[in-house]
């Protein structure tokens, strides 16, 4: 079985989020971690490998730093790591990356594709369904468990307050939730391999079937007028009284704010 | 020269604190308190590998280099040194001789289990009347047919009665030398299990309380004549030799405790207001912590030193590493020492109570001038190294 992960790096925000003069994120200047979500997609990867026996293969569209996060993934134990990296592809949005992941993945053989529900810079959670719609394979997203059965993959696809269980032929994508495990730690051998391991890098050039106004900036329907940290709260107020006197406090004080 | 470490050094070292963080640190105070071995916490090491850095992929290890070994028992030690020496004891002084002085035979066999975390390794050598005075031990083996029958006790011995295999040392004859009688002693594989093998107290201690410290008895124990490490009566030397790897083990664990405490420190003094202010705006926090952090880097560069030191003898099993070693140990639990103490003071009547973690670290501080060879020790290798 072959499996392809999508995996993104993304600012870490508990280092705090910085921006540049134009109010796009500066990513240069903050520490970088795997998407949480990708991360737990990586996992369920590793583990039907662990199963099943498979060659788990990461993609990654970046910046050359990018590179780091596949290396962290192939010391979690993935076979081989591929950076989708080129200028022109800078400034995308959900339609253009998916447009550039889907031109790769369109060079690769796979069974299963694993992407994350959503990054945690963007929140979007487009990019894998848009990869599945492109490539016309089956999408089930929101996975919190994933088994394979012959040639067919069943998921269990998380709802607010149930589940339900969907099975699709391969090849198919999976969009995975952090929730779905545990990630394993990478191994200090692992490390040390992943570094004398060859990343492939790929540009423009070697994508598939894409038009160039997909791509980049140029290829980015998405405007954004602004972006920003997340808006502190106010401290709050703290009050030690009993249950009747507290439901009169904040009764009070719901009046005084003209909520109620 | 460059003092940066390398891209995979600094991933390792991210791993290693992540680790230390969220598996390591929520339970320093429980293994504290109630002096447990955290047995959990040792099997979520074995699979992430960290059981076996150093050693050979071929025998089941991670293939990596003393280096990454002491930046994994750094980090562990800034959060909790009793983790930090269970790793250094069974690396340094179990895996490390047997990959060292074993037969091809006793590495296939013993190193898999050990660099995976399946089994878990010590090292016996301290008896009560042999501490620093190795040649004082009283322990024998005499050869019985095909079997070494062992008499005798270790005393103060880390992951005691935790381990699987243990390296122990005895006396094998009497030999002339310089004119002089002196013992003749060799080393030992023995199992866990061996009939005549128990184990007698536990050591109440003052620091590192859930490291496992026990006597262990031999009682006409016998084990197979193959399960002799080296060469007959090569048994002091292989034990200094180990002893020299495992100061690199401790140093680092000395250097994770102070750094441990001093990021602690100015977390704390930041927060901690006296006479208006927070007590980091006064010049006398400043300089000690200016003091503590310098020693910390200095210590931090005399360990990497020592480790690299011995990741060169691995290549050419040339190199010294002896004085290395012991004067990064020197350092680094002299360090050690005086940053925790520091620290305690700096967190005041707090920093005395055990909700503070200082508190642990000044305790677990005291026993890296003590084992594998006291400060004093250190300052006889380092002369002897200065004088020969």
């Amino acid at each position: 079985m072959k499996i392809v992960v999508c995996v993104k790096q993304v600012p870490d925000t508990k280092g705090g989020v910085k921006f540049n003069p134009d109010g796009t994120l500066d990513r240069a200047a903050m520490l970088t971690i795997m998407n949480p979500d990708d991360k737990a997609g990586l996992e369920a990867a590793l583990r039907l490998k662990d199963q099943y026996g498979a060659e788990v293969t990461v993609v990654t569209m970046g910046l050359p730093k990018a590179e780091e996060v596949l290396r962290e993934a192939m010391a979690m134990g993935a076979d081989k790591g591929i950076l989708v990296t080129d200028r022109v592809l800078g400034g995308a949005d959900t339609w253009a990356t998916s447009q550039t992941l889907a031109g790769a993945l369109r060079n690769l053989d796979y069974d299963l594709i694993i992407t994350g529900r959503q990054a945690i810079d963007g929140d979007t959670a487009q990019v894998g369904p848009q990869i599945s719609e492109h490539l016309g394979i089956p999408v089930i997203s929101y996975a919190q468990k994933i088994e394979i059965e012959g040639d067919s993959v069943i998921v269990e696809r998380q709802y607010d307050d149930r589940y339900h269980v969907l099975k699709a032929k391969m090849p198919c994508l999976v969009t995975a939730l952090a929730e779905l495990n545990e990630p394993r730690y990478m191994t200090p051998g692992g490390i040390f391999d992943a570094y004398n391991a060859e990343i492939t890098v790929w540009g423009r050039a070697d994508l598939k079937d894409v038009e160039d106004s997909n791509l980049g900036l140029k290829g980015s329907p998405t405007q954004i007028a602004r972006a920003s940290d997340k808006v502190r709260k106010g401290q709050g107020e703290k009050v030690t009284l009993d249950p009747a006197e507290s439901v009169a406090y904040i009764m009070d004080k719901l009046k005084e704010k003209h909520v109620i | 020269m460059d003092f940066t470490l390398s891209k995979q050094h600094e991933m390792a070292r991210s791993l290693f604190r992540e680790f230390a963080e969220k598996e390591v640190k929520p339970l320093a105070i429980e293994v504290d308190e109630t002096e447990e071995f955290p047995r959990e916490t040792v099997e979520k090491m074995a699979k992430a590998g960290f059981m076996g850095i150093p050693i050979p992929k071929e025998y089941g290890g991670q293939g990596c280099d003393v280096l990454t070994y002491a930046i994994c028992v750094e980090e562990l030690a800034k959060v909790c040194g009793t983790t930090a020496v269970i790793v250094s004891a069974h690396t340094s002084l179990c895996c490390d001789p047997i990959l060292t002085y074993g037969t091809e035979e006793q590495k296939k066999k013993y190193l898999p289990d050990l660099a995976s975390g399946k089994k878990i390794g010590a090292f016996g050598l301290t008896e009560p009347g042999a501490g620093t005075d190795a040649q004082g031990q009283q322990t024998k083996a005499v050869l019985d047919g095909d079997e070494w029958v062992l008499n005798g006790s270790k005393i103060f011995i880390t992951n005691g009665k935790e381990a699987d295999v243990y390296v122990i040392f005895a006396i094998t004859g009497v030999v002339e030398k310089r004119g002089k009688m002196t013992k003749e002693i060799s080393a030992f594989i023995v199992e866990k299990g061996t009939p005549g093998f128990s184990f007698g107290t536990k050591e109440k201690k003052m620091g590192i309380r859930g490291s496992s410290t026990y006597e262990l008895i031999f009682t006409d124990c016998r084990i197979p004549k193959e399960n002799m490490l080296g060469a007959q009566g090569k048994g002091f030397g292989i034990a200094m030799h180990t002893l020299d790897g495992g100061r690199i083990g401790i140093a680092a664990q000395a250097l994770g405790i102070g750094e441990g405490a001093l990021e602690r420190t100015i977390a704390y003094v930041k927060e901690r207001k006296q006479f208006g202010r927070s007590i980091s705006a006064f010049q006398n926090t400043q300089f000690q912590l200016a003091d503590m952090a310098t020693k910390a880097q200095a210590a931090q560069f005399m360990v990497y030193k020592a480790a690299c030191t011995k990741d060169q003898y691995t290549k050419d099993h040339k190199t010294s590493y002896n004085c290395e070693a012991a004067m990064a140990k020197l350092y680094a639990a002299e360090m050690a020492m005086e940053v925790t103490t520091k620290a305690v003071q700096l967190h005041g009547g707090y920093g005395y109570t055990r909700e503070y973690e200082v508190e642990r670290m000044m305790r677990d501080a005291k026993i890296t001038e003590i084992y594998e060879g006291t400060s004093e020790v250190q300052r006889m290798v380092i002369s002897a190294n200065l004088l020969k």
